[in-house]
C-alpha cells in the first residue's frame, strides 16, 4: 500500500511549476540585471494561474500550513507582477508632459483662481499697511530674509540689490539652489496642508502674498516700483504661478474632504490626492526652472526691458501650455 | 466550509480577491516594520549624501578649487532631491518598495487591488513632507525663539500626523489615505519540506482511530510549528502532553521527535481523509 499522503502527492506533482514561477519572478524583479525572454514573460501569467488553482486546492485539502503559506506568498507576488504597474516610468513621463500635467492644472482652475486671489489680497493688504506705517514691515519680512532691504534703506542701496554686480556671481550657485529648495518646500507645504480643510493653505498663500506686498511697498516708496517688479517678475511669473497652483491643489484636497459630495470622504480625498500628485510633480519642475531664472538670469541680466520680455514670454508660454483649448485629441497619447 | 476554518481573529489579514476569484488573504505591515524600513531608508539617503560630499570635496581639492561652495549645494539640493525622489522612484519600480521596505519584506499596494499608479506613489510621498520633515524641524528647532503656545500647537499638529498610523484599522499614514494605498507584507517565502517525508516509519507507531480523534486541525498546526522549530524542551513537553491525553505508553528508547513526527503524519492523514469527506475537525473541542 502506498503510504504517501494524498496532499504530499499533490505537492510533488505540482511543485516543479511553482519553483519555475518563483525563479522567473526572482529574475523579473531584478529586471536591470537579466531580462526575460518573450517566452518566459508569457509563461508567467499561465504559471500564476496554475499557482492560484494549487492554492485553492491546497486550502481545501491540505493541512500542511507551511505549504499553504508558501502558495499564498507566491501567488501574491505573481499577482502583483501580473496585475501591477505596467507602464514604465519613461512612458509615464511622456504622458505626463503631453497630457496629464496641463489637463490636471486646467481642471483645478477655480481653486487656482481662489489661491491667486488670496495671494493678491495678502499682497495688497501688506502693501497698504506698510505704506501707511513702515513699522508693519518687520511683521511680514524677517530681518534675515530682508537682507537690509527695509524701509530705512537708502534708494541707492535698494537699487544695488536689484541690479546685481558680477562680484556676487560666485555665490550664485548656492543662492539659486537655496531658492529652489525653499520654494519647492513652500509649494509642497501648500499642497500637503490642504489636507486640514484648506485653512493652513490659505494662510500660507496669504502670507506669501504679504511678503511680496511689503517688499514692493519699500521699493515703491523710493520710486523703484517698476524696477522692482521687473526684478521679481523675471522668475516670479513662474514661481508665483507654481506656488499658487500648488495652493490650488491643496485647496482642492481640503475642499473635497470637507464637502465630499456623493463620494465617501475617503474616496474623495483619494481622488483629489491623485490629481494633486500630478500637479505637485509639475510644480516642482516649474520651481526648478524658476530657480534657474532667479539665480542666474536675474543676477546676470540687468536691463529692465529684457527682464520684462522674459517675464511676458514665460507668462505666455505657461498660459498656452496649461489653458489652451480642447485637448481631447491628446488624451490617448 | 473551508473559509470558516481560516483564523478570523487575525486582525492584520485583509481580503484581496484576484480577478480569478481567489482570495489572497494579504497581511498588513506592522507599524514597527514600517518604522524600521524608514530608518533604513533615511540612513541610506544620509550615507549617500555623505559619500557624495566626500567625493566632491576630494575632487575639488585635486583641482585646487576649494573656494567653490559645493558642499552646500550638494546638501541643499541633494537632500531635497533624494528625500523626494528616492521614495518615489523606488516605489514606482517593479517591487513597489524602497530598499528599506524590501529588506523588511514590505511593498506598497493600491487599496483597491488595481495597479499601483505613479500618481499614487507621488501623492503618498508628497505628504511625507508634512508627516516626517515638519516634525523633524520642530524637533531640532528646540523651541528657540518660538512662543510656547505656537510650539505646543506644533507638537500637537505633528503628533496627529506621526501617530496617524496607530489610530486607524488599516494602519494608513496620511499619505496612504490621500493616495489610496496601503503597505502590505510581501515576503519571499522559501518552500519548507513536507514533514511527513522525514518520517521514521510511521507504521512502527500503530495509532488507533481513537488515538487520532483526540485532536483537530488547530492542534495539528501547533504540532507542525513545534516540529519545524525542533526545540528539544518544547518537543519533550508537547510529547508528554500528547502521550497523557491519548493514553500512550512510551516504549523503551522512544525518541520524542520520532513519536511526534509519527503522530503528526498519522493525524494529518486522518484529518485530511475526513476533509475529503467534507468534515473539518477544527480543534480538540470539535465533536464531529
Amino acid at each position: 500500500m502506498d503510504m504517501t499522503l494524498r496532499s504530499l502527492r499533490f505537492r510533488r506533482e505540482r511543485e516543479a511549476s511553482w519553483h519555475e514561477l518563483e525563479g522567473l519572478l526572482d529574475r523579473a524583479e531584478r529586471s536591470a540585471v537579466s531580462r526575460l525572454s518573450d517566452d518566459e514573460l508569457l509563461a508567467i501569467p499561465a504559471l500564476y494561474r496554475a499557482a492560484l488553482s494549487s492554492l485553492s486546492v491546497a486550502r481545501s485539502t491540505s493541512l500542511d500550513q507551511a505549504l499553504v503559506e508558501y502558495l499564498e506568498a507566491l501567488s501574491a507576488r505573481a499577482y502583483f507582477f501580473v496585475y501591477g504597474s505596467r507602464t514604465s516610468f519613461k512612458e509615464r513621463m511622456q504622458r505626463f508632459f503631453a497630457h496629464d500635467w496641463p489637463a490636471a492644472v486646467k481642471n483645478i482652475w477655480r481653486e487656482t483662481l481662489v489661491a491667486a486671489l488670496i495671494t493678491f489680497a495678502g499682497a495688497i493688504a501688506a502693501y497698504m499697511l506698510v505704506m501707511a506705517d513702515p513699522d508693519w514691515y518687520d511683521a511680514f519680512v524677517s530681518g534675515e530674509m530682508a537682507g537690509g532691504r527695509d524701509p530705512s534703506a537708502s534708494a541707492e542701496y535698494l537699487k544695488s540689490t536689484i541690479y546685481g554686480d558680477s562680484d556676487a556671481s560666485e555665490a550664485l550657485g548656492v543662492f539659486a539652489t537655496s531658492l529652489f529648495t525653499n520654494n519647492a518646500q513652500v509649494a509642497l507645504f501648500a499642497f500637503a496642508l490642504g489636507f486640514a480643510f484648506c485653512l493652513p493653505t490659505s494662510l500660507l498663500l496669504a502670507y506669501n502674498g504679504c511678503v511680496l506686498g511689503a517688499m514692493f511697498a519699500v521699493f515703491a516708496s523710493k520710486n523703484l516700483g517698476f524696477e522692482f517688479a521687473g526684478w521679481i517678475l523675471i522668475h516670479g511669473v513662474t514661481e508665483l504661478l507654481a506656488i499658487i497652483i500648488a495652493g490650488g491643489a491643496g485647496l482642492r484636497i481640503g475642499w473635497s474632504i470637507a464637502f465630499p459630495g456623493d463620494l465617501s470622504r475617503l474616496a474623495a480625498a483619494e481622488r483629489s490626492g491623485r490629481e494633486g500628485a500630478v500637479i505637485i510633480l509639475g510644480v516642482v519642475i516649474m520651481l526648478f526652472i524658476a530657480g534657474l531664472l532667479e539665480g542666474f538670469g536675474r543676477q546676470l541680466i540687468n536691463s529692465d526691458t529684457v527682464r520684462y520680455t522674459i517675464a511676458t514670454a514665460t507668462a505666455f508660454i505657461w498660459a498656452v501650455y496649461f489653458y489652451r483649448g480642447d485637448r481631447r485629441g491628446l488624451a490617448r497619447v | 466550509m473551508a473559509s470558516l476554518a481560516f483564523d478570523q481573529a487575525d486582525r492584520a489579514v485583509r481580503a484581496l480577491v484576484t480577478p480569478e476569484g481567489v482570495d489572497l488573504r494579504v497581511r498588513l505591515a506592522a507599524v514597527s516594520e514600517r518604522g524600521i524600513a524608514l530608518v533604513i531608508d533615511l540612513t541610506i539617503i544620509m550615507g549617500s549624501l555623505l559619500l557624495l560630499t566626500l567625493a566632491a570635496g576630494s575632487l575639488l581639492a585635486t583641482f585646487d578649487l576649494e573656494n567653490v561652495p559645493l558642499a552646500q549645494i550638494i546638501w541643499m539640493l541633494g537632500f531635497f532631491v533624494l528625500r523626494n525622489f528616492y521614495f518615489t522612484l523606488f516605489e514606482c519600480s517593479r517591487r513597489s518598495a524602497t530598499p528599506g521596505k524590501r529588506l523588511m519584506g514590505l511593498r506598497v499596494v493600491a487599496r483597491d487591488g488595481a495597479a499601483l499608479s505613479a500618481d499614487a506613489v507621488i501623492a503618498r510621498n508628497a505628504m511625507r513632507e508634512l508627516e516626517l520633515y515638519i516634525p523633524l524641524i520642530v524637533l531640532f528647532s528646540r523651541g528657540e525663539g518660538i512662543e510656547a503656545w505656537i510650539l505646543l500647537a506644533g507638537i500637537v499638529w505633528c503628533g496627529i500626523f506621526v501617530l496617524f498610523p496607530l489610530f486607524n484599522r488599516d494602519r494608513l499614514r496620511a499619505g496612504d489615505l490621500i493616495a489610496g494605498t496601503w503597505v502590505l507584507k510581501a515576503p519571499k517565502q522559501k518552500m519548507l519540506p513536507d514533514l511527513t517525508t522525514e518520517k521514521p516509519a510511521e507504521a512502527a507507531f500503530a495509532f488507533t482511530t481513537a488515538h487520532l480523534d483526540a485532536y483537530g486541525v488547530k492542534e495539528l498546526q501547533v504540532l507542525e510549528q513545534v516540529l519545524r522549530m525542533s526545540e528539544p524542551t518544547a518537543m519533550e513537553a508537547v510529547a508528554t502532553q500528547i502521550r497523557t491525553k491519548i493514553g500512550w505508553t512510551a516504549r523503551a528508547h522512544e525518541a520524542d521527535k520520532d513519536f511526534l513526527s509519527a503522530y503528526y503524519a498519522a493525524l494529518r492523514r486522518r484529518l485530511e481523509q475526513r476533509l475529503l469527506l467534507g468534515v473539518r475537525k477544527k480543534d480538540k473541542h470539535d465533536t464531529i
